[in-house]
């Protein structure tokens, strides 16, 4: 941590900042080292490690925000990039300040506690990381002659953050997250297909005791030899099951957005002026929560200093509050949610998810495929896109099958799931008791990039559009 | 330093600074390594305004090196977002370790230099300096505005930014290779929202340039705005088989993923349907691609790759003949045909074979009108969604969401939306049926013509 950044100076950069008649200044702070081993075609290609540290400097006037950052640490660099923020608040602005300045109030340390890491990846020899590729490599190889190419990726970071502002706001957090992922291809009859595995979870090396690398290798190569045999996706509306885990994104996606409290106010989300209705099937209930601890979205304080917390968005079918961030919370005169991030110093914060999740219900997945004559299981949920106006996604289904009289029969081949989120939310037919998080998640917004978690359980959708190829 | 505009920072470093503190690092290379570094330095401005006032403006200087180190055939990286001797010092050993625990490939390397001269192409604008803040900012209001006004459908505008960069990038290393270059770029985009009784659609305008005043604000209006409300009240239409018609920005998204596929990684790693079809019939005769960054048109031009190779005119596809892939100098040597000068990479990352300036030669078939007046049964395609996950780069499978227009005997017909489209890429390009002669220079340094893909299935309703 940047022990230069004494309280005095932060309260004269802080002043600074405030000089053009902003209303709150901001200092953060953050250092962020990460280091990755990629397996690919056989070998270790590379090992790559980056090393960042700077800080962002913003001050905000009402709805005007100014913002201006650094990698020069020195007391003149922090000066001169509060002056560049004041400067950049004032621009283009009519008249001249009139009354009072706002003033640096006394620091109070926010107390934190940084999610816990029992083994530092730095401290674990890279070599120990090279093997577990290795291992990875040779398993999925060794699941069958058709595996023909795999792709293996380990990546840690910690990332040290500091927030100061004006309002005598001091938190520091420190956090570590680490990453491994196997990517396999089967070659057959059908051409090439591909298999994934991904695990990350804020935590340390540890990870790799709790997941066995060999197992996951397994799971990405029988994936891609599952759908060796798979046919054509059909293309046509469905009853559609979504499995446990990775559906998760769709709700982030198709959803979550819609409930950032920025969208709702350029009325950029179908959610805007809704809080209190019935917007979903009473069987959902769907949270945000940046305190689930492990979890690939967890924070203990999120990007403007604000510890990460529950929220609750959709209660029971009804629409409960949205996702706020320092600046819309102030225009509310309300508390931020914990929801204010930032992909790195050199971004502004904006209302951001943590960990989303769609929580369990009552129903056993047996009976849910059980109630579907003639529909689509989608066990695995890859990436998609949605426009957060109308709330329209396309997501591609990276593993799915038939299900026919209650039974989950052949594989499918990729294809895509189109739907509208808020028409979803009302066409939730059963959902399940088996919850699991999802794959971790990068997720991106106006260009910038942060770790997300997501998570469903089984759920039942009474139709959703499958664009495959056959037909 | 100078405070113009009263709002810069930090001192700048321009190329010959950034060239000295990468020769630095080469020459405390040992006798059994090679040693590339590229440092860059940038000065970028943001600004977002929404409903008639500035919303927020960002300065800042950027700075970041990249380091890789090969010994005995074993390559490390590392990067950091500084160039103060401490950091830059620390990335060398950081590389160095780094090495030590790859593994050994024969082909690895760095660029040798190979005698092609590079083009001399002034990629720097100084309006972007010297521009006053406030002609910025207006001009992301004007944006705005001319948005707002230009439909009474229009109810909001989400996001209206500008941005600016003034760059500069060098790279030295043990082969002898210094390159260097600097290079100005501004750029706009808005996202509009229109509303037309319980209807609600989104569409997005964008334009980029060297300067400001080469932004063309009325065609980023005249774009985003008919884009959107032209496809209020979509719905879902009927599965058939429809041909595609792709004006050049489409055209571009399209055969952009194409010429993904036709990089020297995924060649020697065998994830390209093209792989072993170099000499052979790929394409209907319609088609030609290129990857030419030496076009100073281009807004992807650059006289050096990502390794300090000169860059040079690189045909893919010539009237449907694949001709070869991109390669950077691994690939090229791997592969026994040499790098085509095509290596990208941010600073912070490491070289890998892609197209800079990918052009798609014009046809004879009119401009977009004409096109559309050609189909039967097809759609005009406004937007293509999900393009990650559905785009398969190893297998070809192609299956992406789709809104856009359909069009009847020769004419545009209603919106439609929550549908996908799927073909192959392989049979996207065989299916290539109409090529226009509206080449176009597009923002993202691609140049395309309007083409017509027949034979792609449209799922929507069953």
């Amino acid at each position: 941590m940047s022990d230069d950044l004494t309280p005095e100076l932060a309260a004269d950069v802080l002043t600074i900042a405030l000089e053009t008649g902003g209303e709150l200044a901001e200092i953060f702070f953050e250092d962020v080292e990460q280091a990755s081993v990629n397996l690919d075609d056989g070998r270790i290609e590379s090992l790559a490690s980056s090393r960042d540290r700077g800080v962002g400097i913003r001050v905000i006037d009402g709805e005007r925000t100014g913002f201006a950052h650094t990698a020069d640490l020195s007391a003149e660099g922090l000066r001169s990039t509060a002056r560049a923020a004041a400067a950049s608040i004032a621009a283009g602005k009519a008249g001249s300040q009139s009354g009072p300045l706002a003033t640096v109030v006394d620091f109070q340390p926010t107390h934190v506690e940084p999610g816990e890491v029992q083994i530092h990846p730095a401290t674990v020899g890279k070599a120990d990381k090279v093997a577990a590729l290795r291992t990875a490599e040779e398993t999925a190889r060794s699941r069958s002659e058709a595996i023909t190419q795999v792709a293996a990726r380990y990546a840690e970071t910690r990332r040290r953050i500091r927030v100061i502002n004006s309002e005598g706001l001091w938190a520091d957090d420190d956090q570590t997250r680490t990453l491994f992922s196997v990517n396999s291809v089967a070659s057959g009859d059908v051409g090439l297909q591909t298999g994934n595995e991904t695990v990350g979870l804020s935590m340390g090396y540890e990870l790799l005791d709790r997941y066995d690398v060999a197992d996951l290798a397994t799971k990405a190569a029988d994936r891609a030899l599952t759908k060796l045999e798979a046919r054509p996706a059909p293309a046509g509306t469905f009853e559609v099951v979504i499995g446990p885990g990775s559906g998760g994104v769709l709700f982030h996606e198709a959803c979550g957005h819609g409930l950032e409290a920025d969208l709702v106010r350029k009325k950029a989300s179908a959610f805007a002026g809704r809080v209190g209705e019935q917007v979903a099937s009473p069987l959902v209930t769907l949270v945000d929560d940046g305190a689930m601890d492990i979890e690939w979205g967890h924070l203990a304080i999120d990007d403007e200093g604000h510890r990460g917390q529950r929220n609750v968005l959709i209660e029971d079918g009804v629409l409960v509050d949205y996702m706020w961030d320092t600046i819309r919370a102030r225009q509310q005169g309300r508390t931020p949610s914990g929801n204010g991030r930032r992909q790195s110093y050199r971004h502004l914060p904006m209302v951001r998810m943590t960990n989303t999740f769609l929580e369990a219900g009552v129903s056993t997945p047996e009976e849910i495929i059980a109630s579907v004559d003639h529909g689509v299981y989608v066990a695995r949920l890859g990436g998609g896109q949605v426009n957060t106006a109308t709330g329209d996604f396309v997501f591609g289904m990276v593993e799915a099958y038939m299900i026919e009289n209650g039974q989950i029969t052949a594989p499918l081949r990729e294809g895509q799931l189109i739907g509208n989120g808020p028409k979803v939310l009302t066409q939730i037919e059963a959902v399940g008791n088996d919850f699991e998080m999802g794959p971790p998640g990068t997720c991106g917004k106006d260009g910038q990039g942060v770790p997300v978690g997501d998570g469903v359980p089984t759920l039942k959708v009474t139709e959703l559009t499958i664009g495959g190829t056959a037909a | 330093m100078t405070a113009k505009n009263g709002n810069r920072n930090g001192t700048t470093m321009n190329q010959d600074q950034l060239l000295s503190v990468a020769e630095s690092l080469v020459a405390q290379a040992a006798s059994n390594e090679q040693i590339e570094v590229a440092c860059s330095y940038g000065r970028v401005r943001s600004l977002r305004v929404y409903e008639g006032e500035l919303e927020n403006m960002t300065t800042a200087d950027n700075a970041a090196i990249g380091v890789r180190v090969l010994a005995d055939g074993r390559e490390g990286f590392a990067s950091a977002g500084s160039l103060d001797p401490d950091v830059v010092n620390q990335m060398l050993s950081e590389a160095r370790e780094n090495a030590k625990f790859a593994e050994a490939d024969p082909h690895v390397g760095i660029a040798e230099p190979d005698g092609v001269e590079p083009v001399a192409i002034n990629l720097w604008r100084e309006e972007v300096a010297t521009t006053p803040v406030e002609e910025k900012v207006q001009i992301a209001l004007d944006l705005e505005r001319g948005v707002r006004s230009a439909d009474p459908r229009i109810t909001g505008v989400r996001v209206v930014s500008y941005g600016d960069n003034e760059g500069s990038f060098a790279l030295a290393s043990t082969a002898g290779i210094r390159a260097s270059t600097q290079a100005t770029s501004a750029s706009v985009s808005v996202q509009v929202l229109a509303e037309d009784g319980d209807k609600t659609q989104t569409g997005f305008g964008w334009d980029g340039a060297r300067r400001p005043g080469d932004l063309n604000i009325e065609r980023v209006i005249e774009r985003a705005v008919s884009r959107t409300v032209d496809l209020l009240g979509a719905t879902k239409p009927a599965t058939a088989k429809v041909s595609l018609v792709l004006d050049p920005h489409l055209t571009s998204t399209v055969m952009g993923l194409i010429a993904g596929t036709l990089t020297g990684d995924r060649v020697i790693k065998g994830r390209s349907p093209f792989v072993d079809r170099v000499g052979e019939e790929v394409a209907t005769p319609l088609l030609t691609l290129v990857d030419d960054a030496t076009d100073p048109e281009s807004l992807g031009a650059d006289s050096h790759d990502g390794e300090g190779l000169a860059t040079r005119r690189v045909p893919l596809i010539t009237d449907g003949v694949l001709q070869g892939f991109v390669h950077d100098s691994y690939t090229g040597r791997r592969s026994g045909h040499g790098s085509t000068g095509s290596a990208v990479r941010g600073t912070r990352g490491l070289p890998s074979p892609g197209v800079h300036a990918l052009a798609i030669a014009p046809g004879a078939s009119g401009n977009l009108d004409d096109l559309i007046a050609g189909v039967d049964l097809g759609v005009l395609v406004f937007n293509l969604a999900g393009i990650h996950s559905g785009v398969n780069a190893i297998s070809g499978d192609f299956s992406v969401g789709v809104e856009g227009r359909m069009i009847r005997n020769g004419q545009l017909a209603e919106p439609i939306s929550e549908c996908t489209i799927s073909s192959t890429l392989q049979r996207m390009l065989l299916d290539t049926t109409a090529v226009g002669s509206d080449l176009t220079h597009l923002p993202s340094g691609t140049s395309a013509p309007s083409t017509v893909i027949g034979d792609v299935m449209l799922s929507g309703a069953s």
